[in-house]
């Protein structure tokens, strides 16, 4: 069991610190009087050092075990990137140095670029926005100014009920109204619903966010006919690339007749999550939406030589601070050139068949809403253990005991007590074997009727169930100065 | 391919214990005819780790980092010492390798840094709450004033001139299809939201926020506090007087890296809290009673509330805000002072040397560390020159191209400083003499 750390404020002694500055000369130029106490810890280093070794026993992770979150692509990060990424000519680049002096810089950018038209087979692209949601909320802002360019926004963004709840509140953010499509019997879009959505709304949909291979983990078989539906009507085809893992390499998103379509850097492309971040949401686009593009972004001279290009009167401007999370563009290029086309479609491949695995491992003990194959993640729900009092919340805690990191949870909405389970590529059988055995237990102490036990868990854990609703009915978010 | 540990012979095995003779069988839904069985041909094949090592390197080796030469940019990212410890720490792959904590009894270690975090933020800011960070300085402050326009349900904001003009364009651009106006100015009036000011602004300047207190008051305006430079709250008192600070806190624990990630922050009053974007972590305690962490009040957020969340933000910038919060355990209350002092007094003598030089005259009269002169020459003349001096000069600004804003920091010494002081001489003294010399606006 990791040790108990208080949190440094209450670890303070004053007079001591875990700095060695140089005295300096007092002076005074703000025209203000010198602020008095803040109230921050007085430690030494080995202090500062122990606390957080000790908070870091505290957390589950990748390097440690199976981490088999749906959707959010946990596979193994290279500490060859790392290492890259603290190079002294990238980590001490200051982002307003002259063109001269960030040459190397700007060329990571361009070749990064040149991979991600060629993985993506779109010919337009741009790495500022700074995670995923945020790469959407760019993609909406460029559909949504192509189509004032053509004299009307247009109103209605069509959204499936399956979509993660970043869609609906990027597309509100840029001002459309919502209209939820049913995800049909099989997990797909239901093709009625949406004819009857782009019948009844017509040339008022400015676009359909579509999450393709879906949050069910499914690739959907309709993808041309409703990118061809949608281009008739001249809407915009926006696919959501957070499930990229699943066809990087196997299939380019831009033979599928999408017009817009971000990715995460942190997914597919093994950046690490870092317990929520920093992320980087690159945004693919068609020719149709390359004039929208925010700004800056790098172009190649006719001398060889790199530009940043800050001004472009068709642009929806600039989306984030400098130009973007540019230590996360290494990391992902170094990932890439690791790999190479063979090895991305190797990570495709074997991302996908290892979800496969799990789910025909699993299909007789819990209930599979949706027939498979499955793409790089595969979707269980709690309805056979329900029966006996035990849901996704008892399953997922239960997993907590016996080792294992649970999969998503609750999510996609579309199916009561999901669990979405993405063992990624990086997995070696023996791995998913163990969890396989875990859930095995676990579905046969349900049907067992071992509820009550299951109440009572995680007991292994560094703490018990914590509770969430004191949490949010007395919010606590800072100490007591 | 080392990340991969599927043999050729395993992946058989695996398939055929699945009942699938091919892995396309897996690919079913997928249009035949866009299924690529074999690798593109237009990307190269795998390489090793020492192929991609040197292919990197040289390109970094492209570079001319702030590290080989006195640097006296700043604007929004900033040059500073970050103590060994802060990167073997966050290189640990429990903090590295892990993700958003959503089982909180596995992510105690993530949810204590971000507390910690909050917490920090608070009290440097003088506001009585913080949330667990955002993407960076530019949309920390565009969702400050969304978020005031939720709070008044007025829809114009106010933006003062002299914030970082990142700050300014990213505001716009999200303001584009919202209703309400977004506007360059100091005055608020009946229909504004907001106003945002920088304070010390993008030229150096440290402004007094009492009057603009009063203006907002007046007509029943939030103000919002921009920070840049979150050193200078070492320092300078607490914008408490604010009912948002938001702005960008790369310069305690984040490299400059060319520009990201960096480490946006958000803090502002108490009551707001359930208008506020991001994530929050609270305390609790756990089922044995012993206190502990997880991220609260999600019925703000975009998985709960899809199309009416407050934000469509979900990831905050995790890694860097443990940085941070390592960094300033370090420094503490006495070290985060002294660096800010350090900053100043560089800042101080920087301002000392460029006042001392004929023709040139200093423009910013209280500031922290970073100072606007302007010229007799115009700044790109200057940088070019300075600049084959082996001296990377500050950022041109104004309209008249003969500005420009240096920084200081505690990486500047007083080498550095005269350095540029005989650099500055010698080149105006060159100009005059070929007669190039313009006057000063």
């Amino acid at each position: 069991m990791p040790f108990e750390t208080d949190l440094l404020i209450h670890q303070s002694v004053k007079g001591r610190c875990g700095v060695d500055l140089p005295t300096p000369e007092v002076r005074n130029r703000t025209g203000q009087n010198l602020r008095e106490s803040i109230g921050l810890p007085e430690v030494s280093e080995p202090q500062v050092m122990r606390h957080y070794t000790r908070l870091s026993h505290q957390n589950y992770s990748i390097d440690e075990n199976f981490y088999p979150l749906g959707s959010c692509t946990m596979k193994h990060n290279p500490r060859l990137n790392e290492k890259l990424a603290r190079l002294e000519g990238f980590a001490h680049l200051h982002p307003l140095q002259s063109e001269e002096h960030s040459q190397g810089a700007l060329e990571v950018i361009y070749q990064l670029t040149d991979w991600l038209k060629k993985l993506s087979g779109m010919p337009g692209l741009t790495l500022d926005p700074a995670a995923g949601a945020h790469g959407e909320l760019t993609g909406m802002m460029m559909v949504r100014k192509a189509h004032e360019a053509k004299g009307n926004p247009r109103k209605i963004v069509l959204v499936p009920d399956s979509a993660h709840g970043t869609n609906p509140a990027t597309a509100a953010t840029c001002k459309y109204t919502i209209v939820t499509i049913k995800t049909g019997d099989d997990g797909m879009v239901d093709m009625d619903a949406f004819n009857a959505a782009v019948k009844e709304h017509g040339e008022d949909i400015a676009a359909f966010m579509l999450t393709n291979p879906s949050t069910c983990g499914l690739f959907e078989p309709n993808v041309k006919v409703i990118a061809d539906t949608l281009h008739d009507i001249g809407a915009y085809f926006y696919c959501d690339g957070a499930n990229f893992n699943a066809i990087v390499g196997k299939v380019l998103p831009g033979d599928l007749g999408i017009d817009v379509m971000q990715i995460n850097l942190h997914k597919t492309f093994s950046t690490p999550h870092g317990g929520g971040g920093p992320g980087s949401g690159p945004v693919m686009v068609s020719e149709a939406l390359v004039p929208y593009l925010p700004i800056p972004y790098v172009e190649k001279k006719k001398d060889g030589t790199f530009a940043l290009v800050k001004e472009n009167e068709t642009s929806i401007g600039r989306i984030k601070g400098f130009h973007g999370q540019f230590g996360m563009m290494i990391r992902a290029l170094a990932y890439m050139m690791s790999h190479g086309a063979d090895g991305l479609q190797k990570v495709a491949e074997d991302a996908v068949l290892n979800a496969n695995y799990i789910l025909h491992n699993l299909k007789d003990d819990f209930h599979v809403p949706y027939p498979g194959p499955c793409m790089h993640e595969c979707l269980l729900t709690h309805k056979k253990q329900k029966e006996h009092g035990v849901t996704t919340m008892n399953i997922a805690k239960a997993l907590l005991d016996a080792g294992y990191h649970p999969m998503t949870v609750y999510f996609p909405l579309v199916v009561d007590g999901a669990m979405l389970i993405e063992p990624t590529e990086t997995e070696s059988r023996e791995t998913m074997d163990g969890f396989i055995a875990a859930m095995k237990t676990i579905a046969k102490r349900a049907q067992d009727g071992d509820a009550t036990a299951f109440h009572a868990q995680p007991q292994t854990t560094f703490r018990k169930r914590l509770d969430e609703t004191q949490a949010a009915r007395k919010p606590v978010l800072v100490e007591d100065k | 391919m080392r990340y991969l540990p599927h043999t050729d012979e395993s992946r058989k095995d695996m398939l055929r214990a699945i009942g699938a003779q091919h892995i396309d069988e897996l690919y079913t839904h997928v249009p035949k005819e866009t299924l690529m069985s074999e690798p593109l041909s237009s990307l190269p094949s795998h390489m090793g780790e020492m192929q991609v090592e040197s292919h990197i390197k040289a390109l970094a080796e492209k570079n001319t980092p702030t590290s080989k030469m006195p640097s006296f940019l700043g604007g929004g990212c900033y040059h500073h010492h970050i103590p060994a410890s802060v990167d073997h720490l966050i290189q640990r792959g429990e903090f590295l390798t892990t993700y958003t904590p959503y089982q909180p009894e596995v992510s105690q270690g993530t949810l204590t840094y971000v507390y910690e975090f909050q917490n920090y933020i608070a009290r440097l800011t003088g506001m009585d709450i913080a949330n667990a960070s955002m993407y960076d300085g530019a949309t920390a402050d565009t969702e400050a004033a969304l978020m005031a326009k939720r709070l008044t349900k007025r829809n114009n904001v106010i933006i003062y001139p002299c914030v970082h003009p990142d700050y300014i364009d990213v505001l716009k651009s999200y303001s584009t299809h919202s209703n309400g106006t977004v506007e360059l100015g100091t005055e608020p009036d009946e229909n504004t939201a907001c106003v945002i000011i920088q304070s010390p602004n993008y030229y150096g300047l440290v402004f007094d926020l009492k009057e603009l207190r009063e203006k907002c008051d007046a007509v029943g305006a939030k103000l919002v506090v921009a920070v840049n430079e979150i050193v200078s709250l070492g320092l300078l008192p607490a914008p408490e007087m604010a009912d948002i600070v938001a702005g960008e806190a790369q310069s305690i624990g984040v490299p400059m890296s060319f520009g990201g990630p960096h480490l946006g922050f958000f803090a502002c009053k108490k009551e707001y809290m359930r208008q506020m974007p991001g994530r929050l972590c609270g305390k609790t305690v756990d089922a044995d009673g012993k206190e502990g962490f997880v991220l609260t009040l999600n019925t703000r957020e975009q998985h709960i509330r899809r199309d009416k969340a407050t934000s469509n933000i979900c990831t905050n910038q995790g890694l860097c805000a443990l940085a941070f919060t390592i960094h300033l355990g370090l420094l503490g209350e006495t070290g985060f002072k002294t660096l800010a002092q350090l900053n100043h007094t560089q800042a101080c003598k920087l301002a000392d040397t460029l006042e001392s030089i004929e023709g040139v005259t200093l423009k910013t009269e209280t500031f922290f560390n970073e100072v606007t002169a302007s010229f007799p020459i115009s700044t790109e003349l200057l940088s070019t020159e300075l600049s084959k001096r082996s001296i990377i000069g500050g950022i041109p600004v104004g309209e008249t191209k003969h500005s420009m804003v240096f920084c200081a920091t505690e990486l500047t010494s007083d080498e550095d400083i005269s350095k540029l002081n005989n650099a500055i001489e010698h080149i105006l003294k060159e100009q005059e003499s070929n007669g190039g010399l313009s006057h000063a606006v």
